[in-house]
């Protein structure tokens, strides 16, 4: 009897706030706005950092939005499907947030001329269609600084899974930062072909460990390569998230990614109904990449060399790939003082020199 | 650790989840009955494994359920083969998938979660052998534990009755029930025995050997430990070779690819070896049929019918 008279109680009250706020509900109306995930969320790696802007965006605006998302979503005729479901079910805007994406998102895209659409990592556009995407090789030229200096053997090790323009960027790019305080440094290269393989990755870790590497890293998404260094005493840098709770010894820093501002800046547009703007390859100049905090047992010294080499990024004083880049089979692949153009990063298909292994064609 | 010891150690490792789930289908098989569900059995029993060893924070709990998990699923294949007499191979392809489907549901809310890593158990004066020592008694005590249970498998099928029994069921279902050995009752053990093992070889991958969960990290570790069956011609202690020779094959392109030796082979095809030696070796043992009817159960495969007998 007393529980029913709570609950009419709460019924009225919840009618009247409703008739109360009714003409300002219907002005201002939510935004809808999708996410699609290609793994799960978890606790560390990209989809989790995906999922961090997205909660930052809701932050940031409030009730003026409401957010969906689906997680684990393969990229295959799958993905297209979650991705109509969303445009046809009144999402305004919608974040596909992984490369092989791309085709089913332009397709889609075009078929809602009314709902926007951002795609990350990918090149393609349209009217209602940007990317966007980070230059994560800056904080890989930063980590391999971290790693030359760190290294007893000068052997690091990469766990890598795909040999596509990406992954070869961040190979080189920490390559040439560890060469940069270290010249004989050579960094070895396995591919697991798989982007979450946490058996393959921790296998080709230790396998790196095993033939001397000391310090490793890896693009992959699992934590599987930072919990190999921890129990096996090596040093790791870690991608995509902060991953120091994986391996307390082990865990150097990491290159983390930030979408949270770009996501707010994407919606208000929405909401201001402004232009699309234009498709962005953000780097730690606007905010897209940082380093995860640096492990004390990192020298000071080593520390502020880096902190000095990042406000240069920052600044667009100094970017990593510049000339003279000498690839693997010794010839000039870029002239001193010439930086790599966009498209010739987008179109990367080599090692540099240091790179102690084959690049699979 | 020099580079032979790393690859030796490493390939001990990947070769244990081998071991244990085709010893488990080895002694399904004698009794004659074909369960093909080893990948969905193992499936469950490292999420099974992994839920709760982090939830209770214990290692055996967790290979308890482990095991538990991979005798109910085991269960589901044993009787609709033995009580309703169904295509054995059928219904264990139906387990091997379901079993991976469910998993990845069961798992969901363990996805990206990690446990500690089981600490190794380093044999005072064995591990200072050169060579071997650090490879065979540095590691992880389910590696032991998976000595052990093959000991005792091999102990069980030659030297006691009940092996005998078993063995007699595989051979003619028929003629056991004449001299009064409980054929069905045998063979539902036998199917949970090889069960328990596949979940207990799940969650060494889970548990042990990465410790994570992740939806379809077995990856098709179930499917090699069939063919390993065939590989071993039904003998435990070959099972034992075979399982280290595909561990081998696994690992070793992974450091191939890091070594000072550079192979020009794609890695794409070194991931691929696997599952070549596997074919390769099925093409080369059924080329010998002598070899494959010596040892093979008479009766792998084929529904018992009480009323026939």
């Amino acid at each position: 009897m007393k529980r029913r008279m709570i609950l009419k109680a709460g019924l009225a009250a919840a009618a009247t706030s409703m008739m109360l706020q009714a003409p300002m509900a219907l002005a201002d109306d939510p935004a809808k706005i999708g996410f699609v995930y290609v793994s799960p969320i978890g606790d560390a790696g990209w989809t989790y950092q995906h999922d961090l802007g997205r909660l930052e965006m809701i932050d940031n605006l409030g009730d003026k939005v409401t957010t969906t998302f689906v997680e684990s979503v393969p990229e295959g005729a799958d993905a297209e499907r979650v991705i109509r479901e969303m445009a046809a079910s009144g999402h305004d805007l919608i974040f596909a947030t992984s490369f092989g994406y791309m085709n089913y998102v332009e397709r889609v895209a075009k078929q809602f001329p009314n709902v926007r659409f951002m795609h990350a990592t990918g090149y393609k556009g349209g009217p209602n269609f940007l990317n966007y995407n980070a230059r994560f090789y800056e904080g890989r030229y930063l980590t391999g600084i971290i790693a030359g200096e760190m290294t007893k053997s000068d052997i690091l090790g990469y766990v890598a899974a795909f040999p596509i323009p990406e992954v070869l960027q961040g190979i080189n790019a920490f390559t040439l930062g560890a060469q940069s305080v270290n010249p004989d440094i050579q960094v070895r290269v396995i591919w697991v072909n798989s982007w979450y393989d946490p058996g393959k990755e921790r296998e080709a870790a230790q396998a790196l460990i095993a033939q001397g590497a000391d310090v490793i890293t890896h693009h992959t998404d699992s934590t599987a390569v930072v919990q190999a260094a921890q129990d096996q005493g090596a040093y790791a840098v870690a991608y995509h998230s902060d991953m120091s709770k994986y391996g307390k010894d082990a865990h150097l820093t990491a290159t983390t990614h930030h979408w949270g501002p770009y996501y707010t800046e994407i919606a208000e547009r929405m909401l201001e109904k402004e232009g699309m703007g234009e498709s962005i390859w953000g780097g730690f100049k606007e905010g897209f990449v940082e380093l995860a905090p640096i492990n004390p047992v990192v020298p000071q010294a080593v520390q502020d060399k880096v902190a000095e080499v990042t406000e240069q990024i920052r600044e667009g004083e100094f970017h990593p790939f510049t000339g003279p880049i000498i690839g693997q089979d010794g010839k000039e692949v870029l002239a001193a003082g010439q930086t790599m153009t966009d498209e010739q990063l987008g179109k990367m298909n080599f090692y540099v020199k240091g790179v102690n292994s084959k690049l699979p064609k | 650790m020099n580079l032979f010891e790393s690859i030796l150690f490493a390939t001990i490792v990947a070769g244990t989840p081998l071991l244990l789930v085709a010893l488990g289908e080895l002694v399904t098989e004698k009794s004659g009955m074909l369960n093909l569900g080893a990948e969905g059995l193992m499936s469950v029993g490292a999420v099974s494994a992994f839920a709760i060893a982090l939830t209770m924070d214990s290692t055996v709990a967790g290979l308890v359920a482990g095991m538990v998990a991979g005798i109910l699923l085991s269960l589901v294949y044993g009787f609709i083969t033995i009580h309703l007499m169904a295509n054995q191979v059928a219904t264990g392809l139906a387990v091997a998938i379901f079993g991976v489907g469910l998993s990845a549901f069961l798992g969901k809310p363990f996805e990206a979660k990690v446990l500690e890593a089981v600490p190794r158990t380093v044999v005072p004066y064995l591990s200072d052998l050169p060579l071997i020592g650090r490879a065979l008694f540095a590691q992880q005590w389910m590696v032991y534990v998976s000595w052990v249970l093959l000991a005792l498998i091999i102990w069980f099928l030659a030297r006691t009755r009940a092996g005998l029994a078993l063995k007699a069921v595989g051979e003619s279902p028929v003629s056991a029930h004449a001299i009064g050995l409980p054929v069905i009752r045998i063979r539902y053990f036998a199917v949970m025995f090889g069960g328990a093992m596949a979940g207990l070889g799940g969650g060494f991958i889970s548990v042990f050997h990465t410790p994570m969960w992740t939806e379809g990290m077995i990856a098709g570790k179930g499917w090699i430990a069939l063919a390993l069956v065939v590989f071993a011609t039904w003998r435990p202690s070959r099972v034992l070779l075979g399982a280290y020779l595909f561990g081998g094959v696994m690992i070793s392109q992974l450091f191939f690819q890091s070594s000072e030796v550079q192979i020009e082979i794609p890695s794409q095809f070194l991931s691929a070896l696997p599952y070549l030696a596997t074919i390769l070796v099925l093409v080369l043992i059924s080329s010998n049929v002598k070899m494959i009817r010596m040892n093979s159960p008479a009766s792998l495969g084929k529904p018992f019918l009480k009323e026939n007998a």
